[in-house]
């Protein structure tokens, strides 16, 4: 073929590639394609196929204990999210357009640190200090459950942000000013427009990680404050039930949704 | 003009940037006064600080030392929204969120200008630049050319005091350049706003300048008009970023009044053009289009050589010519009936013929 003759190294003809491709292909949505399936079956088992229906999915609606979990859950990543997308706008503002500091390095390494910190470490740090900060103020509730979850959502809800930032034109905001833009109106007319794209991003992305995490939530959350992941996982202590299924596929919506609105703002042109 | 036509008047200016070891002068210390309505021009060779002078009109960087007045008032420290002076940038930088109406009115609204007013003025501008069909296009949807012409109208709707162009016409493919050379010229005179114009291509600066400032290193060599520029290059560095031509090295042996004699090393003596009282050796520069050629046992022909070298160029011919002073002198000459060999006298008219100033 002429087409390889200029290509040396062409993965895609390598012996078993197709293979490989589709034996990760496989490994990774099987389990999610058995899931999803199983939760739409009229039966009890989560093995054996019998009819289809929404049955479970009714049931876990009415199940007061998962609404509960799902309320809790939607009003700490909610939170967070707001909060931590703030942070993180902040944050990248003043990582990108300002002039180059001293220590831009170690409060760009900062920013990301829950990235890189493993979140056990996190949470257990985190534990401790909140077991602390409650003795000293005798204060309780969910505020504390909302602060770890705004700490880690800030890289995911930063990098986003920042990465349009810096693809952003720094003449645009040059020639705002030259044409009689004051520093607040040209933030408002050109910078945050053309920045919102990423905000949106970053703020879905804070969202799905809340909504998600369970190492942090586990250690941190007290009575009352079983956020999803938890109580499937408590439930799933005592075996899978249909039930579950229905409610990880509610949630494996919601995240495939955000996430692949994540990926097609963020590759809007800036 | 008398110089109260001045309406940017820039004192002394300097700019360093970077501190210690690292600081590096742009600029040193640079005065020009640029008129009112005319078509200013900075040209220069790559990183000789024009887009640093351009920028300390704007706003845009604070001089290190100097001023920089406008119509009599200092505005070197004042922001760029404060300054009634607008910048084409090399890149356009139009809005990409905006329609090219919506970038047109973008100066216009923040002067919180009325609605009718900015209405009209959008109109205006679109027809001046011919861009009246693709008013609600977007910007990134336009060609290079087009948006160009965005760019143009955005910055001049505002009406300035006085436009900034850097390098406007360099992302253009040749013929679109010669075609919005053209352009820019027109418009300039409809508007009549002043430009001060940004290039490092000597045939655009005299093709469209009224007056021309040759910079190097920071610094202003010669302000002039184009053919004060080319015929009356006051510097060597002037003479040979502009042009062809040749350089003659002497000594000074009768200065006059606005003529000098220099002898050269051969023992001929010339007599050049001086605008100011000359000694010792100097350096003489003519354009080859002004070198006559002669036959080599005419009178009075100061110089003569054997022909070395013929170079055809299509609308005329280079005749380098070796008069025993180390570099050939190089006439051009429509048809030369010269072969290679041949001996010719080399006539250097007093007026063609001008003594540099180092
Ligand atoms: N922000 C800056 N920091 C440090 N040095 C700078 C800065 N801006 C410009 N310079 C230096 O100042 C000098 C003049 O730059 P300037 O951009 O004015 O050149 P220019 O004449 O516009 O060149 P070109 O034709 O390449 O655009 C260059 O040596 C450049 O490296
Ligand atoms: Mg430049």
């Amino acid at each position: 073929m002429a087409k390889r003759k200029g290509r040396p190294f062409d993965l895609k003809s390598q012996p078993g590639f197709t293979q490989i491709a589709w034996g990760c292909v496989v490994f990774l949505y099987a389990p999610i394609l058995v899931l999803i399936a199983f939760s739409f079956n009229a039966n009890r088992s989560v093995v054996r196929w019998t009819e289809f229906s929404f049955d479970w999915y009714v049931a876990a609606f009415q199940n007061e204990g998962i609404r509960n979990a799902a309320i809790v859950s939607l009003k700490v990543a909610t939170s967070a999210t707001l909060v931590a997308t703030t942070f993180a706008t902040m944050a990248a503002l003043a990582t990108t357009r300002t002039a180059p500091f001293r220590g831009q390095g170690v409060a760009f390494g900062i920013i990301n640190q829950p990235l890189m910190v493993p979140e056990i470490v996190t949470a257990v740090v985190t534990l401790s200090f909140f077991a602390l900060v409650k003795q000293i103020t005798g204060l309780t509730g969910i505020g504390y459950l909302i602060l770890a979850h705004t700490v880690f959502c800030i890289p995911f809800a930063y990098m986003p942000i920042r990465a349009r930032l810096e693809d952003m034109n720094l003449t645009l905001e040059q020639a705002a000013a030259d044409l009689y833009a004051t520093p607040f109106r040209i933030f408002r007319r050109v910078t945050l427009p053309l920045m919102a794209p990423g905000i949106l991003a970053g703020a879905m992305l804070a969202f799905v990680v809340s909504l998600d995490d369970v190492i942090i939530t586990l250690m941190i959350s007290g009575p009352g404050e079983t956020t999803l992941p938890i109580y499937i996982f408590g439930q799933i202590r005592r075996g899978i039930t249909p039930e579950i299924n229905a409610v990880s596929t509610v949630l494996l919506g919601v995240s495939v949704l955000l996430v692949s609105s994540f990926f097609l703002i963020g590759r809007k042109k800036a | 003009m008398s110089s109260d036509d001045g309406l940017i008047e820039i004192v002394n200016v300097t700019k360093a940037f970077g501190t210690g070891e690292r600081r590096f002068l742009a600029l040193g210390g640079v005065n020009a006064t640029i008129r009112k309505g005319e078509f200013f021009t900075l040209l220069g060779p790559s990183g000789c600080g024009k887009t640093t002078l351009l920028r300390l009109i704007a706003g845009f960087e604070l001089p290190t030392s100097g001023e920089i007045l406008l119509d009599g008032q200092e505005i070197g420290h004042l922001p760029p929204y404060r300054r009634p002076v607008n910048t084409v940038f090399q890149n356009y930088a139009l809005f990409p969120h905006m329609t090219v109406a919506e970038n047109i009115s973008f100066g216009l609204e923040m002067l919180n200008k009325p609605k009718a007013e900015i209405a009209s003025t959008v109109e205006r501008m679109l027809a001046l630049v011919k861009m009246s069909e693709l008013a609600g296009r977007r910007t990134d949807q336009l060609s290079g050319g087009q948006q160009q012409r965005v760019a143009l109208a955005r910055a001049l709707a505002p009406q300035p005091k006085v436009l900034l162009l850097d390098e406007p016409l360099s992302a253009l493919d040749l013929k679109l350049r010669k075609e919005m050379q053209v352009e820019l010229k027109r418009i300039q005179h409809e508007t009549g706003i002043t430009f001060i114009f940004v290039t490092h291509d000597q045939e655009e600066a005299l093709t469209m300048s009224d007056r021309i400032a040759v910079m190097a290193k920071g610094n202003i060599l010669q302000i002039g008009s184009p053919s004060e520029i080319y015929n009356a290059p006051a510097a060597r560095f002037v003479a040979d970023f502009i042009g062809d031509i040749n350089f003659i090295e002497g000594q000074v042996v009768v200065a006059g009044e606005k003529t000098a004699q220099i002898r050269l090393p051969g023992g001929q003596v010339l007599t050049a053009r001086a605008s100011r009282p000359v000694e010792g050796p100097v350096t003489l520069a003519i354009r080859p289009e002004k070198v006559g050629l002669r036959h080599a046992d005419d009178d009075d022909v100061p110089l003569s050589g054997t022909v070395t070298n013929l170079v055809y160029f299509g609308s005329g011919t280079n005749v380098h010519v070796d008069v025993g002073l180390g570099a050939d002198i190089v006439a051009r000459a429509t048809a030369p009936k010269v072969a290679l060999g041949d001996r010719v006298g080399l006539d250097l008219h007093v007026t063609d013929l001008s003594v540099l100033a180092e």
